[in-house]
């Protein structure tokens, strides 16, 4: 491939990607407020188009002509800056996420991932934790209380999440013996006996999937370790302050890191677009990114039902439950597997 | 509006802790309190509660009102019991003008009673559960409050502010099905119960939440004028329902659920079971109530049916009569306490033989049980305050009058 078709060809691989994944953020709101108001006996939004489906748009615009205020007492470059942060972090993993195998487009054969970096999982654990500078800086430069405490709880709070989170990954690292999540994912290609599909989630990793997903909760700030932003407390967390697209951005950023996690889960956890295949050339070509999007689509139904149903933790018992027993879980998992690694 | 009171103002007690306003404009501060905090990182050291946002002069106001005036006054007192406000009202200027109460109209006041418990039960527990982060409970309580509100307009043509009390009885019989309704509500509101408790009662995080949380000692209690759940679910055992029977609650046979933990769990665990014990008196009341008037006999106080008006002379001088220029009370005060949702709720009427009360004070528990908030919280984490505050379940209205 000549450099000119390579950088034709990736930028239409970023076009749609952040196309994809803005509006999945954006219909990710929707559903949202859809599945948790059927879940609360309500009917959710249902004004805007059918169903609500221009809800999203409405949402947006409304964002756009909402007023911009930054408060007097703001230290207002930080201020500025930290939303920014936020969203692009948020929006930047998504680059080295593989959503399909490698396809034949008119000619040019590409894999469907922006880039396949061999060092793919720790670029995007790298890149999510400059994220707690957003927040963290959000509530410092703010200059008001609330925006302080929350932004207080929400740096201690992804800081430790991430310890458990990173080691809860050491496991499916030790089965695919590489960084590069399209590597992960072909190790899992295949079924026992036919059925059982080859996921690390079946190949003993499902206590890690699941202080991944502990972990992942608190370092996306949903519910139940929404502490950074509990309205009940701290009346808005850390984006108190904040107003019209800035706030939107941080909104914006909380639901593309969901989209993040749950992508990582699928890679890590699920097998990627590992799945039956069947079917005419094009069915065949198609399928693979149809059991991914079908795989982060139930990932994030989780996160919505959980929102719907549990309470919040308490900031101490957060910090205890991450350190005392994920942690230890964590480390615990890792000696398992190497163990059964060894011994096999 | 103005703040009659100068501002209250905390300055920190050491270098390193901070004060934090919390209201009046705060989502989890049910209504207008404004607490002031010191706080050492999320610490509480010192709480100091401001109260008043919501004075409304309802007690001067009275003075200036007929006595059966008064009855839609009291609504707005606690405006999440309005029943109880207009029995503990009734029953104060009954007790002065000695007036007997028929028997039908005591079994439905007791009803409505249990009922309004419930209503303002559910509100408690759909905010207090909102305030610990979960969202659901909220809409489920919601949604069986708004069948009891549905069965207080059917009575009173109103869904908060019902007035549907009259010295001397109830404003009128209630609607043709109405007990029919209530029967429905009632028998399908324990498997409500079971659903609330199946979110919250056995829930890790809830639990964690609630359990050893803001602590209250029965001594401490019972020094700061708790009453109600708040007193109950440390442990000591007062209801004015079974203590001291008002409005005929010695024919019903109810338990009074009584916790000794003293934390916020224990008082969600007593009102819960309120709940189930509400749903249990307004249904005995349901299935006893006797046949007869609903107001009493005494044309003087209460107003006649539109029908005598129309046949009968007398009754349309006593109304008129009774509506230019009220009914004199006998000179003489009166104390008459009864158990609203969130305890004893007195009413005091001085009455210097006019037909205007001279003086009308109401105790409200929301205002006594306040007072706790500060032994409950110092100490604790900001995110206690917020369960704090929920498990004594204030109602500012009934807080500042």
């Amino acid at each position: 491939m000549g450099i000119g078709t390579y950088i034709i060809v990736s930028l239409i691989k970023i076009v749609i990607a952040v196309f994809i994944l803005l509006t999945g953020v954006a219909y990710t709101t929707l559903a949202e407020r859809k599945v948790v108001a059927h879940m609360q006996n309500r009917w959710g939004p249902s004004r805007v188009g059918p169903f609500g489906i221009w809800q999203p748009l409405a949402d947006g615009l409304k964002f756009i002509f909402k007023e911009d205020l930054t408060p007097p007492y703001a230290n207002r470059p930080l201020y500025i800056l930290a939303p920014m942060i936020s969203l692009v972090t948020a929006l930047t993993s998504i680059a080295v996420i593989p959503v399909g195998p490698w396809i034949t487009v008119a000619g040019v054969h590409t894999q469907l991932q922006i880039t396949d970096v061999n060092i793919g999982l720790l670029v995007i654990l790298g890149v999510t934790s400059i994220g707690v500078y957003g927040v963290a800086l959000a509530g410092w430069s703010s200059n008001s209380k609330y925006s302080m405490l929350a932004s207080l709880r929400a740096s201690a709070q992804m800081m430790s999440y991430e310890l458990a989170l990173g080691l809860s990954l050491i496991g499916v690292l030790i089965y695919a013996g590489s960084f590069s999540l399209r590597d992960i994912v072909d190790s899992q290609a295949g079924t026992w006996l036919g059925f059982i599909p080859k996921w690390n989630f079946f190949k003993g990793q499902f206590v890690a999937f699941f202080i991944y997903i502990m972990a992942a909760y608190a370092e996306t700030n949903r519910i139940p370790f929404d502490l950074a932003e509990a309205e009940s407390e701290l009346v808005a967390g850390y984006h108190t302050e904040y107003s019209s697209m800035k706030f939107a951005m941080f909104f914006m950023a909380e639901y593309a890191n969901m989209f993040t996690v749950a992508c990582l889960a699928t890679v890590l956890f699920l097998g990627g677009w590992s799945g039956p295949v069947f079917g005419p050339p094009i069915m065949q070509a198609l399928m693979p990114v149809g059991w991914f999007v079908i795989k982060v689509i139930a990932f994030i139904f989780i996160y919505i039902w959980v929102r719907g149903t549990l309470p919040r933790f308490r900031y101490d018992q957060l910090m205890a439950f991450g350190w005392k027993f994920l942690l230890p879980l964590a480390i615990a998992n890792i000696v398992i597997t190497s163990l059964v690694v060894a011994l096999k | 509006m103005a703040h009659m009171n100068p501002t209250p103002v905390l300055d920190p007690s050491a270098d390193k802790t901070m004060i934090l306003n919390m209201g009046p404009q705060h989502p989890s501060t049910h209504g207008v309190l404004r607490l002031l905090l010191e706080i050492d990182g999320e610490t509480i050291v010192r709480l100091m509660p401001d109260i008043g946002y919501l004075h409304t002069g309802i007690e001067k106001t009275c003075e200036a009102k007929f006595y059966q005036q008064v009855v839609p006054l009291t609504d707005r007192i606690d405006y999440l019991c309005p029943m109880t406000n207009n029995l503990a009202y009734c029953l104060a200027v009954e007790k002065l003008l000695g007036l007997e109460v028929p028997p039908r109209a005591q079994w439905i006041r007791v009803m409505l009673n249990e009922l309004t418990r419930i209503n303002s039960h559910l509100v408690w527990l759909g905010t207090h559960a909102l305030d610990l982060g979960a969202m659901t409970v909220f809409l489920y309580c919601f949604r069986e409050r708004e069948d009891v509100l549905r069965l207080f307009e059917a009575v009173a043509g109103q869904r908060m502010m019902t007035s549907y009390f009259r010295i001397g009885g109830l404003a009128l019989e209630p609607p043709l099905g109405f007990f029919e309704r209530v029967k429905d509500f009632l028998a399908r509101f324990p498997a409500n119960i079971d659903e609330y408790e199946s979110l919250l009662t056995s829930n890790p995080i809830w639990v964690n939440r609630t359990k050893g949380v803001a602590y209250l000692a029965p001594e401490d209690a019972i020094a700061l004028c708790a009453t109600g759940p708040t007193l109950r679910g440390s442990g000591v055992d007062v209801d004015l329902r079974r203590d001291q029977p008002y409005s005929g609650y010695e024919n019903f046979k109810f338990n009074v659920p009584v916790s000794r933990d003293g934390d916020v769990f224990a008082r969600y665990m007593v009102r819960v079971q309120e709940l189930r014990e509400s749903q249990k008196i307004a249904m005995q009341a349901l299935e006893g109530v006797p046949e007869g008037l609903v107001k009493a006999d005494a044309p003087h106080v209460v107003l006649p049916d539109r029908e005598k008006m129309k046949t009968q002379m007398e009754a349309l001088i006593y109304h008129f009569k009774i509506v230019t220029e009220g009914f004199t009370v006998p000179a003489g005060e009166v104390y008459s306490p009864i158990e609203s949702p969130r305890g004893e709720m007195g009413y005091y009427v001085v009455s210097d033989g006019t037909a205007k009360p001279y003086r009308v004070h109401m105790r409200s528990p929301s205002f006594a049980n306040l007072q706790s908030l500060r032994k409950m919280c110092e100490g604790n984490l900001i995110a206690d305050v917020v369960a704090a505050i929920g498990s004594i379940d204030i109602v500012l209205g009934d807080c500042d009058r």
